[in-house]
């Protein structure tokens, strides 16, 4: 048995961040101290949740290149991915009709979609490529008089693959339609530039970057502007997109945290680089039958979602307890339904209940890294030693020629 | 999601792993399951002269509910009749493991491959005994 008195090492920073000590200190004092509300105009304690939350909003829109003034607090990724596409839904929809996002879209991107489609909208959801990226070329035919958006995330939060996201700016801003990115895996991960992408409407998020969780933004371009129906209606707050309370403290953090991205992006980039290709390295250079899902180029370097084949992903979870990652196997989601994802990439349903995702980070240090390759490597001969599917496959016998029974 | 002792001991512990000779004409093999179902159980049986299932083997491609419960089968069924392992049912494996609900089709899955592995070796029996009868 694994020691029970330690916990397991961190590995799942796609899931969510700790936040930084140096941004924790920066929230504190909003919290007791300096607790006012942002909207009270007539006293100090207005004025100086005020002056914090403004601050943190240039914070915020330098990492991208944009004005503060582009700038609505949200409270997550989820709430900007839904203001971007049924806010302009609601403004635009009386003339156009069309919506264009790709199948392996986060949930909330997805779900909005089938949302608007009983609304009457008309959706197309693009297929990726093998190696995840959307085909440009299909983007342009799949374009129409009557398109309103498109909407394709920046970087997938489940294999890592960074989307041609200038190109794709560059085709929507030649025909006027409006582009929506879901940066949510990707701010402050990568150098990002709403004006050399022609981005319209970018969704972020606080702890995927080492901020607090509930909160988050959406970018909205002021020039040429882009209109949006409020989806949650109130005091008229974040210039009528977004009513309701700042939460000062929250924002401040997520302020913190971007401009600790922005100074730290390149160092912390290329250390991460690193450490993902010695893990890369000291898994498949010690062991058989792994696959890299995703593109091996375009990808973020903190994210390495691998395929062991032949050996369940759950029973591959409770072998490496030790490790905190994830998997896109259908018995750790609620659906049962192995990876949408990895689906979308054609990977195999048989290769998709052995993806095991391993999310590095700010904190993950060298010996956390060579430790998992250990533990790893220490079970995968264990496990394939049960698998009536690896034996087979040393006996040469292809799976796919079996006639399986499907239960 | 936390693992009951039971389920945690089988899967650290799994008991007869391993495989027995498909062509023996005393073994019977169950392969129940697919890939890409994301799980597959291969469970065999060596039979005696009086019809008891002296030895039992697997090997499971599945989660750890799934290696534990064929672990658990070959444990139960050694030393039992071929109609006596037939009939155990997948509740009794479920209640035992304490599996959770989401988990019970791990423990029907057992089932089927001790019937599945019961059935191969009556119909290679049957097979013989034909054979016997036209020599």
């Amino acid at each position: 048995m694994t020691s029970n008195n330690k916990r397991p090492i961190y590995m799942d920073y796609q899931a969510t961040t700790p936040v930084d000590p140096r941004v924790f200190d920066e929230m504190k004092p909003y919290f007791m101290e300096k607790f006012g509300n942002a909207h009270s105009r007539t006293h100090l304690y207005g004025w100086e949740a005020e002056e914090a939350v403004e601050k943190a909003r240039q914070q915020v829109a330098d990492l991208i290149g944009a004005g503060s003034k582009e700038i609505i607090f949200t409270s997550g990724a989820t709430e900007s991915n839904n203001l971007a596409l049924k806010g302009l839904a609601g403004f635009y929809g009386d003339k156009k009709k069309h919506i264009i996002t790709v199948n392996t879209e986060h949930k909330c991107v997805l779900d909005s979609c089938r949302y608007l489609e009983r609304e009457g909208f008309d959706v197309t959801y693009m297929h990726v490529q093998k190696n995840g990226l959307i085909d440009l070329e299909e983007l342009k035919k799949a374009l129409r008089e009557d398109t309103l958006v498109v909407s394709v995330m920046t970087v997938n939060n489940e294999i890592g693959v960074i989307q041609p996201i200038k190109e794709i700016g560059a085709i929507c801003r030649e025909r006027s339609i409006f582009f929506h990115t879901d940066a949510a895996q990707a701010f402050g991960k990568i150098p990002l530039n709403v004006e050399d992408m022609n981005i319209d409407l970018m969704s972020i998020s606080g702890h995927k970057i080492y901020g607090p969780k509930g909160v988050g933004a959406l970018y909205v371009r002021r020039r040429p502007r882009v209109r949006l129906e409020a989806q949650i209606n109130g005091g008229g707050q974040e210039r009528g997109f977004r009513s309701g309370t700042l939460p000062t403290p929250l924002i401040v953090g997520l302020g913190k945290a971007a401009e600790i991205a922005g100074k730290e992006m390149q160092a912390e980039n290329e250390r991460l680089h690193y450490l993902s290709d010695k893990l890369y390295k000291g898994l498949t250079d010690n062991i058989p039958e792994v696959y890299l899902n995703g593109d091996a180029e375009h990808r973020i370097p903190g994210n390495l979602n691998l395929s062991f084949a032949y050996i369940e992903g759950e029973s591959m979870l409770m072998a490496i307890r030790e490790l905190a990652v994830s998997s896109g196997s259908a018995c750790t989601s609620a659906s049962l339904e192995p990876s949408y994802v990895l689906r979308a990439l054609g990977v195999g349903d048989d290769l998709a209940h052995t993806s095991i995702r391993f999310g590095i980070g700010r904190f993950t240090t060298e010996e956390e890294v060579e430790r998992a390759i250990e533990i790893v490597k220490n079970n995968v001969e264990k496990l394939r030693e049960l698998s009536p599917l690896w034996d087979m496959a040393q006996e040469g016998i292809d799976i796919n020629s079996i006639e399986w029974a499907h239960h | 999601m936390a693992y009951s002792d039971k389920v945690l001991d089988h899967y650290e512990n799994p008991r007869n792993v391993g495989k027995l000779d498909e062509k023996d004409s005393t073994v019977g093999t169950g392969l129940v399951g697919a890939p890409a179902c994301g799980d597959v159980m291969k469970l065999q049986i060596k039979v005696n002269d009086q019809g008891v299932i002296e030895d039992a083997k697997f090997k499971t491609f599945g989660c750890g509910s799934a290696i534990a419960s064929s672990s658990l089968a070959t444990e139960w069924i050694k030393g039992r009749s071929l109609d006596e392992a037939a009939s155990i049912k997948n509740v009794e494996i479920a209640q035992h493991l304490s599996l959770p609900p989401v988990k019970i089709h791990c423990s029907m899955l057992a089932e089927d491959a001790i019937k599945a592995a019961v059935e191969d070796y009556r119909s290679k029996k049957q097979g013989e005994e034909k054979q016997k009868v036209s020599a």
